[in-house]
């Protein structure tokens, strides 16, 4: 009997895969466990507790640093040396560094999310700007040349919600921040490299190339793109599928994606982007389960991986298994997987989502006037330094008591 | 009802007999009522957190250092503000919203009164989530009902949800829909409870419609009045569903209540210490308005 738990959709849509392990494996048991993604964070916190983790789960990458802290997971180090199914080499890099973290291995990608640039293709051409862009400024004169380009009603450049932290902390990764600093004791945003990337971002709303809506004000995403409201959008993969279903047929010859482009052409292109998604992880009381790896083994496969993306639209996290898929064929889909050859993983602590949501906070506070670059940087750094004071405590006790761990 | 005959001293096995009676309830109340708030208490003088749930050895006694960083934090006040919005504008709509309809619904002339009351009680007891997904549609910037309103007289359309000058108007109003209906019911059966007799020697005196309210309604209504104003200010001090399924506490903190802010710290970020915290500066808060209104109500009774 082995006890999974996944989150979602993608808890619905794994169950699909389960007869086929139990055909393999005769005498072994999944029982999936499909939690809501609302409820997951909370439920996984009290199943450990409680002692009542499953032996297997999908966990958040992003959520990897903080059941480490707990030491709720078992790495996975040996078990990978010795796994013939798992090759390391054909995941993406960024999306499995997502999972390393005191120099262990924590899980397995099962899944990636990155964000790409989505696209009017008609408008873009009709701006005859050059395309896609190769660097920040070739994007930014784009952005200002489809502005400018004819049409009834409101046009902007591009849709960026101001109250969401992924796009500051990506624009900030690819002009080089380290956001946190000294292994995660304290906030960086005041670093030059980040104060750019802020800089860049909140001209767009200055500018006037991009509205400054809350997430809450963008009423109908798909019929404001169809509108030309807006002619671009940072989005990750659920929306190829949302665009394709959602948007009528005569809309479909008239989108595209493209990778993001670097700040500068030596930064290299494309530029980075976050390496999210989800990973497989061991519990640590399913250590010595021999079915259980047997199950995240049998999900990492090629050949599962490609029936899960058909399933759920999630893209595989090895590249081999793209090859078995119609990924390999859509031009659409051929900028995440060439993005995806350049992404980064999120600061690596526990305290990381509260860290963000201070960031969209603040650079809301930015994009809004109530604050000035600097003020509301320094006052970043400031309110991160106070997240972050238990972390240094705890470092701090563990570099002094070293004979302890 | 008639007064209960004096006891007559009692076995000492009848005294103890009580509390025999009582210790099941009392059992309750200590294990899931004083202990879980004694331990809150504790917990509020620790920086307990996601790391000591791993190790309790990681959770450190820091005395009122979660007192004093509550107290100086920004969003505490800009919390605390909020919810004291809500208690003040709020409170005063609710009771008119609560007192007009009561009218309304009391009143021998209106038609339809049955349905009036059920239209007004509604939505006390419709679920929250769904009311949400249509007060979200009311405000919304571009096709709401609302600004659509305001359009008609020549206004500027409002991002209600969206713009943190408006948001928590935005929620003070869903609020007092949502909770006025309750009040009016209390207030109906206070005004049914007035002599018919007050009202004839009224009109018998002259009286206008007017002054029999101010004279006659207002007056008897009293304790019934303070017992709805001192609910609501209650229940208002510790909102917590609107914002957290309208707005999430958004736009840039607009719409964060101290309740919300306490269940961030608990639930979304782990920090049981500093929620503690906020519970009992909740709970302090919550005990001197109900001390401050305390003498009215003896007065009113």
């Amino acid at each position: 009997m082995v006890s999974f738990w996944a989150f979602g959709r993608e808890g619905e849509m794994v169950r699909e895969l389960v007869p086929e392990f139990e055909r393999r494996n005769p005498g072994l048991r999944v029982d999936v466990q499909q939690v809501p993604w609302t409820a997951a964070h909370e439920k996984l916190l009290t199943a450990y507790v409680g002692n009542a983790t499953p032996d297997v789960a999908q966990l958040g990458n992003t959520w990897i640093a903080e059941f480490v802290a707990l030491e709720a997971l078992a790495p996975l180090d040996e078990r990978l040396a010795g796994s013939r199914a798992i090759a390391r080499g054909d995941f993406f890099a960024g999306a499995w560094d997502a999972n390393v973290l005191d120099g262990a291995t924590w899980g397995v990608p099962w899944y990636v999310d990155t964000r790409v640039l989505f696209y009017r293709s008609d408008l873009m051409a009709a701006s005859g700007a050059p395309w896609p862009p190769r660097t920040w400024a070739e994007w930014r004169e784009a952005m200002a040349r489809v502005r400018r380009v004819g049409g009834a009603g409101e046009r902007y450049a591009i849709l960026m919600p101001i109250d969401e932290w992924d796009k500051p902390v990506l624009l900030g990764l690819q002009a080089g921040a380290p956001l946190l600093a000294g292994g995660g004791r304290r906030g960086a945003f005041r670093d030059p490299r980040f104060r750019r990337a802020l800089a860049f971002y909140v001209d767009l709303y200055a500018s006037g190339l991009a509205p400054p809506l809350t997430s809450s004000g963008v009423s109908n995403l798909y019929q404001q793109f169809e509108e030309g409201y807006f002619a671009m959008l940072v989005t990750g993969p659920w929306n190829l599928g949302e665009f394709r279903n959602r948007l009528p047929a005569s809309m479909q010859e008239r989108w595209a994606t493209a990778p993001l482009p670097p700040p500068d052409a030596a930064a290299g292109y494309p530029g980075v982007s976050l390496a999210g998604g989800s990973s497989l992880v061991l519990f640590r009381d399913a250590a010595g389960h021999e079915g259980a790896w047997k199950l995240v083994e049998f999900l990492c496969e090629p050949a599962q991986q490609a029936r899960f993306y058909e399933l759920s639209g999630d893209l595989p996290a090895r590249r081999s298994a793209w090859a078995l898929t119609a990924l390999d064929a859509d031009p659409r889909a051929a900028a995440f997987r060439e993005q995806l050859g350049a992404v980064v993983p999120m600061p690596k602590v526990p305290e990381w989502e509260q860290i963000a949501t201070r960031v969209a906070e603040r650079v809301e506070e930015v994009v809004r006037g109530a604050s000035t670059l600097d003020a509301a940087l320094a006052g970043l750094d400031a309110d991160v330094d106070r997240m972050l004071e238990k972390r240094r405590w705890l470092l701090d006790r563990a570099a002094a008591a070293p004979a302890e761990r | 009802m008639k007064a209960p005959a004096p006891a007559r001293p009692g076995t000492p096995y009848e005294r103890h007999a009580g509390w025999l009676l009582v210790a099941p309830a009392l059992l309750a109340i200590l294990l899931f009522f004083a202990l879980p708030v004694a331990a809150g208490f504790v917990l509020s003088f620790t920086d307990f957190d996601l790391y000591a749930v791993a190790d309790p050895a990681n959770a450190r006694w820091i005395g009122v250092e979660n007192y004093r960083r509550l107290l100086l934090d920004p969003l505490f006040w800009r919390a605390l503000g909020n919810t004291l919005f809500l208690v003040v504008v709020g409170g005063p709509l609710t009771l008119a919203a609560a007192l007009g309809g009561a009218l309304l619904v009391n009143s021998r002339l209106a038609r339809l009164r049955g349905v009036y009351r059920t239209i007004f009680f509604a939505p006390v007891v419709t679920t929250l989530v769904a009311v949400a997904v249509v007060w979200r549609y009311l405000y919304h910037p571009r096709v709401g009902l609302l600004n659509h309103l305001l359009g008609l007289v020549g206004l500027p359309a409002v991002d209600w949800l969206g713009d943190p000058r408006w948001a928590m108007l935005a929620i003070t109003l869903l609020t007092v829909w949502r909770t006025f209906g309750y009040s009016l019911v209390i207030l109906v059966a206070g005004l049914q409870a007035i002599p018919e007799s007050l009202y004839e020697a009224a009109r018998l005196d002259g009286a206008s419609w007017r002054q029999q309210l101010v004279h006659v309604t207002l007056p008897m209504l009293r304790p019934a009045l303070l017992f709805v104003s001192v609910i609501n200010t209650v229940g208002f001090f510790q909102i917590f569903a609107e914002p957290y399924v309208m707005t999430r506490g958004g736009p840039l903190n607009a719409t964060l209540s101290i309740a919300l802010l306490m269940y961030q710290q608990g639930f979304r970020w782990w920090n049981m210490g500093r929620a503690a915290a906020v519970a009992f500066v909740l709970f302090a808060l919550i005990l001197l308005i109900s001390a401050a209104q305390a003498p009215l109500r003896r007065r009113a009774a």
